[in-house]
């Protein structure tokens, strides 16, 4: 899998190049993954088919999506799965709205043929299309190439196309569901990307926690501990193939750092009390983590290239949840030092601690929007546990979901959506389920991630580089 | 070891005679620690055992809503657990301190470690070395009763000393 991703690594940032550039050329790549812009048929220039991602409550877009063809059955059958992991994606988005395939008047080979016959797409309402093709390449590999369409400006959009091993064509689906969600918002789009969270089973007087972790569709999952040892709280290294995560191996609660790839845990630092609450610095040189000791918890960074810990806050309160924000320049917290938990913001070296949340209730767990502009939180207010964000400044308190129990909020790297967790009791109190869900910045869009059993603790990774 | 065993046997054969006054237990350093001794007459739990300090000095104490402060009732625990603490020298112990579920994950773990302390602290105080008690947090992860009530939640919120 990891050196799939190796040949995956290039088309991405080749993709990224050329929709900034404009450019049309063809890359060849060491490792031998090759990606194409396809020959754009018309100008594509000026296409009319856009989504406006800045408003809320956005009118899904329709899009036909059409089986990838193929010549053979089992490239055609690759064919018609990328197709639906494509669709798949575009639709759990809530920004797209695929067409039912049983509607589709032009069929997956004469579309092969140069443009669409736009009208018999327009009589079924579609405002998109896309189309593509699965071709055995002689090497093993397979060529995936798509294209999007305007049906009403009878434009292509954008095409690419994708050298790739079979066993990858998911991954594959993914990226083109990413430039797809770009072309057409104008955003980066978050679905080449996985989540690790913390996989629950068993009483509640008896948990097993298990570090786990999935593509962001729930597909591919795998188990990374074996649950002898409670873990809490994994997060990603936002530049490599790491997490770092807290757990009670030895019963010692400690921040570790786990290599997904080699899956060897490494303890960080040697601290003489309980270190917790870990997370990346955006350019993955540092983690930031709460110590406690004593009663005081305070909040720590330690720079993993020379191993020195820094002490950034120093009270007799809790401070904890540390953030940064994705510049690095400043940390979000939470703090009791005024009475309650709230949410505070320093800079990056400790000072001009300032505090952001002034409602009613307790608010945790603060969680730096990729993009700057918001915070996500748990707030805790009248028995009820709500999702919220708000702007750095303090101001633009909004709640996004509210439950008996949810917290955990992780952000996609796009910064448009929100995974979180929900705990819910059992009509007698006696047991719980924990489950993953998404919802959009704008409150809407709810969604369950699925999972094979209880799950809390999410934390989104980067777009897979 | 040996003599564990032979306290053990005492006290089963004082149960099994009922009647019996427990005038001599055999047991090593109970003498001076009356409770520990008439409580192993009682219900057959060895003196200076962990069952003995679960039963007869109570492991256990309780705290207010995101409170780590000791009430009277658990500081009357407290010092019965220095006072066993005090009979049975050669014993260490670990505090846990707990949370209930009504908070988040990583709030609840810096409250069960600010709990923790501040049962050890207690108990230093009262003239237990520090070296032989350690503290560990479990948030909210271990409830020791399931539901959701205030019930439970009041069990939850807890500092527990366990003989290692």
């Amino acid at each position: 899998m990891e050196r799939h991703d190796a040949q995956l690594r290039s088309p991405r940032r080749g993709l990224n190049q050329i929709l900034t550039r404009g450019a049309r050329h063809l890359a060849q790549l060491a490792v031998g993954a090759v990606f194409t812009v396809l020959t754009v048929v018309g100008s594509s220039a000026r296409a009319e088919v856009h989504i406006d991602i800045t408003h809320g409550n956005v009118q899904p877009m329709p899009i036909a999506i059409t089986n990838f063809f193929a010549d053979t059955s089992s490239e055609g059958q690759v064919g018609r799965d990328i197709a639906g992991v494509i669709s798949a994606d575009l639709e759990r988005s809530g920004l797209f709205k695929p067409v039912d395939p049983h509607a589709f008047i032009q069929d997956a080979a004469s579309l092969q043929a140069g443009t669409p016959r736009f009208a018999d797409w327009r009589v079924i309402n579609a405002q998109a299309l896309v189309t593509g093709a699965v071709r055995p390449k002689g090497d093993g590999q397979l060529s995936v190439e798509f294209r999007l369409w305007d049906v009403f400006a009878e434009q292509q959009m954008t095409g690419l196309a994708y050298a790739t091993i079979p066993n990858n064509w998911r991954r594959v689906a993914h990226i083109i569901a990413d430039a797809i969600y770009k072309r057409v918002t104008g955003e980066d789009g978050y679905f080449d990307t996985r989540i690790v969270y913390i996989s629950e089973s068993g009483p509640m007087l008896a948990r097993k926690k298990r570090l786990a972790i999935m593509d962001q569709d729930g597909e591919n999952h795998r188990f990374l501990t074996d649950g002898n040892d409670l873990v809490l709280t994994p997060r990603f290294s936002p530049t490599s193939q790491e997490i770092t995560y807290m757990s009670y191996f030895r019963n010692t609660p400690r921040v570790y750092i786990f290599n997904i790839d080699t899956g060897r845990q490494e303890l960080l630092g040697d601290f003489p009390g309980m270190t917790f609450a870990p997370r990346f610095s955006p350019d993955g040189n540092r983690v930031i983590m709460s110590l406690a000791q004593n009663g005081r918890t305070n909040i720590y960074v330690m720079d993993l290239r020379t191993r020195h810990t820094t002490q950034l806050t120093n009270t007799n309160a809790i401070d904890t949840a540390p953030c940064y924000s994705p510049d690095g320049s400043q940390i979000v917290f939470e703090s009791d030092r005024g009475g309650s938990p709230q949410l505070y913001i320093m800079d990056a070296g400790g000072g001009n601690v300032h505090r952001i949340s002034y409602g009613a209730g307790r608010y945790d767990g603060p969680v730096w929007s990729p993009r700057g502009d918001l915070i996500a939180f748990t707030r805790e207010n009248g028995g009820r546990f709500s999702i919220g964000v708000i702007r750095p400044d303090g101001t633009g308190e909004r709640t996004l979901d509210e439950a008996f129990h949810t917290e955990g909020a992780t952000w996609a790297p796009n910064g448009r959506v929100l995974m979180f967790f929900r705990e819910t009791a059992s009509a007698d109190g006696r047991a719980r389920s924990a489950r993953l869900y998404t919802i959009d910045l704008t409150g809407t869009n709810p969604r369950r991630v699925p999972t094979p059993l209880d799950a809390s603790d999410p934390a989104w990774s980067p777009l897979i580089p | 070891m040996y003599l564990k065993v032979l306290s053990l046997m005492a006290a089963v054969m004082l149960v099994a005679a009922c009647e019996t006054k427990p005038a001599d237990t055999g047991s090593a350093g109970s003498a001076g620690n009356s409770s520990a001794t008439s409580a192993a007459t009682t219900n057959g739990v060895t003196p200076g055992s962990a069952q003995d300090f679960q039963v007869n000095v109570g492991d256990r104490v309780f705290f207010g809503f995101d409170k780590s402060d000791l009430s009277p009732e658990a500081r009357a625990t407290l010092d019965r657990q220095a006072t066993w603490l005090q009979t049975y020298r050669s014993v260490t112990v670990t505090v846990e301190g707990h949370a209930d579920e009504r908070g988040t994950r990583e709030y609840n773990l810096a409250l069960g470690e600010r709990r923790a302390s501040a049962v050890k602290n207690y108990l230093v105080a009262r003239g237990i070395d520090g070296s032989r008690l350690t503290t560990i947090s479990y948030g909210k992860e271990r409830p020791a009763v399931a539901g959701s009530n205030e019930a439970a939640w009041a069990q939850n919120r807890r500092g527990v000393t366990v003989i290692n």
